[in-house]
């Protein structure tokens, strides 16, 4: 604390403050402009500048406030600088300001107001012409040289926030500007659009093209992943028009990626469904609610039982999920109820379930940049989880050490301490084989281990075979490497383990997530501040989804289906008798209907023809089905296989709540009407169950089912509705004072007897390898500018981003093949093949493909398999297909 | 195309040249204007791949490496051309009418200054002061000085070039 005065009034300024941020905090005012709140003083401007008494004439920016500093703000000498900083900036400037997108809301007129404009001086020094060309080829915002003052605001944000380092100053003198390598459109840049700079430049210079100011706003989570990004939707005449991030939000303190940012447009696409659609003589008709639920109540009726399949969404809210589970189980009278964490974070939930006791990531995003070792395996942050990217990099800039795991070189792998390509599929072998470092380097906790943790002896036994030799001979990593990344992770004192798709999809991806698991018991790091381990959750809700039960095993807060007394439970408090048969996984959901087991499905907010693996296969299910109902937004690629298809509402147009993957529940609130006759997803499944004599289902809005979750699950009992207003809350909250749980397991574990369960793990290949006909290995992954298929292929600025499915290769295997970068080739496996280019890359190991899962037209998952699912969580080994690739 | 950025260093034909130069010296900032002298020493001018094959070897934002890059005047971003177009701007050339003549220059050629046509025929460049400001405004075509030129002359000069 230091006591200071600005023009003789006192002021405390906090620990580390500048005289500006002690002065701004005060409410005082002193001009500025290349000073931002989140970025480093640059003390570039000169518009700041203040009198110290003693030392003259400084930037305020720049000056740290100490006691018993005295700042004059307003003396001749100060006006005199600022006036010929500000009168040398409006020279250059373009100052059309009734025509500019930040009129009203820009630094430069801010101080130009404040310091004042001598008119007749003005008009001398106006710039009457523009002199640059305006840079027009981002698709969501547009550069203006004319209007650019040379803060820097964005060349710091772009390097210090979000880390592309995409522009810098260039050029000098009179000509200075902002520009990217080779002065190029930003468009062909390493920028990744995601608006961060625009929403801190003072000036008009970097604008957004959509230009409607809202007349309202709302505060609302993101749809577009599982980080939870708290945003305002902005609105006006019924069309979303805005996007901003919240600064309040401890999650995404204001920051939104691209998607985020820039992604709405998909909300008010005239493509939307509007109306029920029945189809007669195989083709959709428009039909009232009442035709569409009548058929519906009709037909779900003679699937009773277990011939009947439920898939819901982990795109829609937990009240959603939880009255759609309720309706599988107490109406429909079966456990055949999943969700497409099947395709994803099973794996995570059953394998943090065994190891833990619960399927939940143990920190906060808040807690990243605290750590001092980051270890990223299987996941690629900065495209698939971008605002989770961003702290990344802050850890990095704190000092911590980097880690990187990844089959492909992915961005992170710059900002890395260590990076290794491990081949797909091996990733047992790498972590046993750390593991094994750790333990014979006596790098290990003791002490943890002995009061918290089962099973040591029997993992120092499994840990044996995984020698250096066994581990660099499977994985294809060097073994020094393998050493120092378990140095690193061990030595460490906070050490945080995050993964995602590229753990999971695989065979074996239940103990891929034990191996990690292994690592954080081995060590202690669990339990505390900035350690831990984190899944990187795929959509907005995945969490959600499994927590509210949309699995087949368990009702809400994993109480299991096995266990006689959750059922006596639920008998009660649902009123109808429930079936204890186990139910099946959205996979063998769908390999059951080429038996002939399942006959019916009512698949909510998901499009399982294009996202589950070996998709001939899951379209010829869905033909044979007998009878199909799809509800989503958009008319997606499996509702085309349905027969009856329902409007349902996107996030923008209902109340409720989804959960991150940091375990907390957020708001999704009301900003427009649906479209035409589009109802929220629980109205929907209510009605249906209501019409089939349900018990249960009367709720007047979603804060009663949140209500009765609550009842019915201590995770859940102290969440309501009016306490989310005051933020989002981590679950377990078992009652109304509790204040939600940020770190678990603190003191024990969540499991049976309180200790986590070290797992002796053995090494099991991938099903698939590469042969003399399928000779290269795909793995797949998702673009930074797509949230998988229907909602972002609806935004065209995003398809103008990504416009179409490419084929990543290593430039040895496509110089062997003859294929150069752009060339159109054909991908086949032994389910299937695609047509789509070829990219050549260097970020690729040779032998190794990737594509990403966005388009209907080339649909990647025709190519990948479901030979051998994971034994405990049922998920298709999406990251290992043996694969041919042709020049056609 | 965005998504496609992500790929350096993939092949260009300047990358085994490139790397014999970073060879030599440390992977440190502080090589950065060393390196980039002696890229431009063997290339010509500095292609933008060599610049993004620098900018990763050193760790520097490939971005940052063009912003210092073009602070300097004797970087070229663009081949030389066979035929080298010095116009100049010097103070008796300037009173004298430089300034059209370079925007005629610039429209016969079709090219900027720093740049080179299609075809590197020629390039452009502006100089300040050639030394023969009785001759004023004046510019050199390929090693020959062309004096008092107006836009008539400067038409005459690049007629039949193909833009
Ligand atoms: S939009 Fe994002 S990535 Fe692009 S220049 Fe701005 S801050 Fe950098
Ligand atoms: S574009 Fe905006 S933020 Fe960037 S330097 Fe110019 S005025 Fe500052
Ligand atoms: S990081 Fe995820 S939650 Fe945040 S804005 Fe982007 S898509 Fe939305
Ligand atoms: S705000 Fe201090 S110099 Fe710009
Ligand atoms: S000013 Fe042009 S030759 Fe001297």
């Amino acid at each position: 604390m230091a006591t200071i005065s600005i023009d003789g009034t006192r002021v405390e300024a906090t620990e580390n403050r500048t005289v500006l941020q002690a002065a701004l905090d005060a409410g005082i005012y002193i001009p500025h402009l290349c000073h931002h709140p989140d970025l480093k003083p640059v003390g570039m401007c000169r518009l700041c500048v203040v009198e110290l008494e003693g030392r003259g004439i400084v930037a305020s920016c720049e000056a740290a406030a100490q006691d018993g500093m005295k700042v004059l703000t307003d003396t001749p000498q100060v006006q005199k600088v600022r006036q010929v900083a500000l009168e040398l900036l409006l020279t250059n400037h373009d100052s059309n300001c009734l025509a500019c997108a930040k009129n009203n809301d820009c630094g430069l007129q801010k101080v130009a107001a404040f310091i004042g404009v001598d008119e007749a001086r003005f008009k001398q020094l106006r710039m009457l012409t523009p002199q640059y060309a305006i840079d027009d080829s981002n698709p969501f915002f547009r550069r203006d040289p004319n209007k650019c003052v040379l803060c820097g605001i964005c060349v710091r944000t772009c390097a210090e926030i979000q880390g592309s380092a995409a522009i810098d100053y260039a050029f000098r003198g009179f000509a200075t500007a902002i520009s990217t390598l080779g002065n190029k459109p930003i468009a062909e840049s390493k920028c990744q659009s995601c608006g961060e700079c625009v929403v801190r430049c003072p000036t008009g210079a970097l604008a957004p093209k959509e230009t409607r100011k809202p007349s309202k706003e709302v505060l609302t989570t993101c749809t577009f992943c599982g980080v939870g990004c708290q945003l305002y939707l902005g609105a006006r005449g019924g069309e979303i028009v805005s996007a901003r991030g919240d600064r309040e939000s401890p999650v995404n303190r204001g920051h939104l990626c691209v998607k985020g940012r820039f992604g709405y447009s998909f909300i008010n696409s005239p493509e939307r469904l509007k109306t029920p659609l029945i189809k007669k003589d195989g083709k959709f008709v428009a039909a009232t609610w009442d035709e569409a639920l009548d058929l519906i109540t009709r037909k779900f009726a003679e699937y009773k039982g277990d011939q009947f399949a439920v898939m819901g969404s982990s795109r829609c809210t937990n009240e959603d999920n939880y009255v759609l589970m309720k309706f599988t189980r107490a109406v429909m009278g079966t456990n055949n109820v999943d969700n497409c964490a099947r395709l994803c974070h099973a794996p995570t939930v059953t394998g943090l379930g065994a190891s833990f006791g619960a399927g939940g990531g143990t920190n906060t995003i808040a807690e990243i940049p605290g750590a001092d070792c980051l270890f990223i395996i299987g996941c690629n942050p900065t495209h698939a989880h971008p605002v989770v990217g961003m702290r990344i990099r802050a850890a990095v800039g704190n000092g911590a050490k980097l880690i990187v795991a990844d089959p492909r070189r992915i961005e992170l792998g710059d900002n890395a301490t260590l990076s290794m390509t491990q081949k797909p599929g091996t990733d047992v072998a790498l972590l046993m084989g750390m593991a094994r470092v750790i333990y014979s380097e006596g790098l290990h906790n003791p002490q943890f281990i002995e009061e918290r943790c089962d099973g040591f002896k029997e993992f120092v036994k499994a840990m044996e075979p995984f020698t250096l030799d066994f581990v660099e001979e499977t994985t294809g990593v060097p073994r020094e490497q393998v050493v120092e990344a378990a140095r690193l992770y061990a030595k460490s004192d906070r050490a945080l383990i995050l993964w995602a798709l590229g753990i999971t999809e695989h065979s074996h991806g239940t103990d891929n997530v034990m191996a990690l698991a292994n690592l954080a018991m081995l060590t202690g790091n669990i339990g505390r501040p900035s350690c831990g381990a984190m899944p990187l959750r795929g959509q907005n809700n995945v969490q959600g989804a499994c927590d509210l039960g949309v699995i087949p095993n368990a009702f809400h807060g994993y109480q299991k289906i096995a266990d006689p007394a959750a059922i006596e439970k639920f008998e009660k408090a649902w009123d109808c008798k429930l079936s204890t048969s186990p139910g099946l996984g959205m996979v063998e959901q769908l390999q059951q209907t080429l038996t002939g087991k399942i006959k019916a499905y009512y698949l909510v907010g998901i499009d399982p023809a294009y996202s589950v693996s070996d998709a001939n296969q899951v379209w010829e299910a869905l033909r044979q089905a007998e009878f199909v109902v799809a509800q989503d937004i958009f008319l997606s690629g499996t509702a085309e296989f349905a027969d009856v298809v329902l409007p349902a509402t996107s996030f923008a147009e209902k109340d409720g709540t989804f959960t991150n993957l940091e375990r907390r529940l957020q708001r999704i609130r009301k900003v427009i009407e649906p479209p035409g006759e589009a109802k929220a997803d629980w109205w929907i499944t209510c009605e249906i169950a209501r019409r089939m004599g349900g018990k249960g289902f009367d709720y007047n809005d979603p804060s009663e089912i949140l209500d009765e979750m609550g009842r019915l699950s201590s995770w859940f009992t102290g969440i309501n509705f009016e306490r989310l207003d005051a933020g989002g809350i981590q679950w377990p909250c078992p009652s109304t004072d509790h204040p939600g749980t940020p770190i678990l397991h603190t003191e024990r574990f969540a499991t049976a007897n309180g200790k986590g369960q070290l797992a002796p793990l053995v090494y099991r290949p991938p099903v698939d390898s590469a042969d003399a006909e399928y000779p290269i290995i795909l793995t797949t992954g998702r673009s930074l500018y797509h949230f998988h298929l229907a909602m972002t292929s609806k935004v065209p600025g995003l398809m103008a981003l990504h416009p179409e499915e490419l084929v990543w290769m290593h430039p040895k295997d496509a110089r062997r093949l003859g294929i150069a970068d752009g060339d159109k080739v054909k991908v086949s496996s032994e389910q299937g093949e695609v047509d789509v280019r070829a990219k050549v890359t260097k970020d690729m190991r040779p032998g190794t493909a990737y594509m990403t899962f966005h388009f209907y037209e080339t649909p990647t998952n025709v190519l990948t398999h479901q030979k051998s699912l994971d034994p405990v969580s049922k998920t298709p080994e999406y990251k290992v297909t043996a694969i041919r690739i042709e020049r056609v | 195309m965005a998504v496609e950025i992500a790929a350096t260093g993939s092949g260009a034909p300047s990358e085994s040249q490139v790397g014999a130069i970073l060879a030599k010296h440390p992977a440190e900032r502080s090589a950065l204007i060393p390196i980039l002298q002696e890229v431009q020493a063997k290339l010509g001018y500095l292609p933008e791949e060599a610049m993004c094959q620098v900018a990763e070897a050193l760790g520097v934002p490939e971005a940052n490496v063009y912003g210092v890059a073009s602070f300097y005047a004797q970087f070229r971003f663009a081949p030389i051309g066979r035929k080298q177009v010095h116009v100049c701007r010097g103070t008796a050339c300037h009173v004298g009418g430089a300034p059209k003549i370079l925007a005629e220059v610039k429209e016969r050629l079709g090219i900027g200054e720093g740049e080179s046509t299609p075809d590197r025929e020629y390039s452009l460049e502006t100089v300040a002061c050639i030394g023969c400001c009785a001759l004023a405004p004046c510019a050199v075509v390929d090693g020959k000085v062309e004096a008092k030129l107006t836009p008539k002359k400067v038409r005459e000069l690049f007629q039949g070039v193909q833009r």
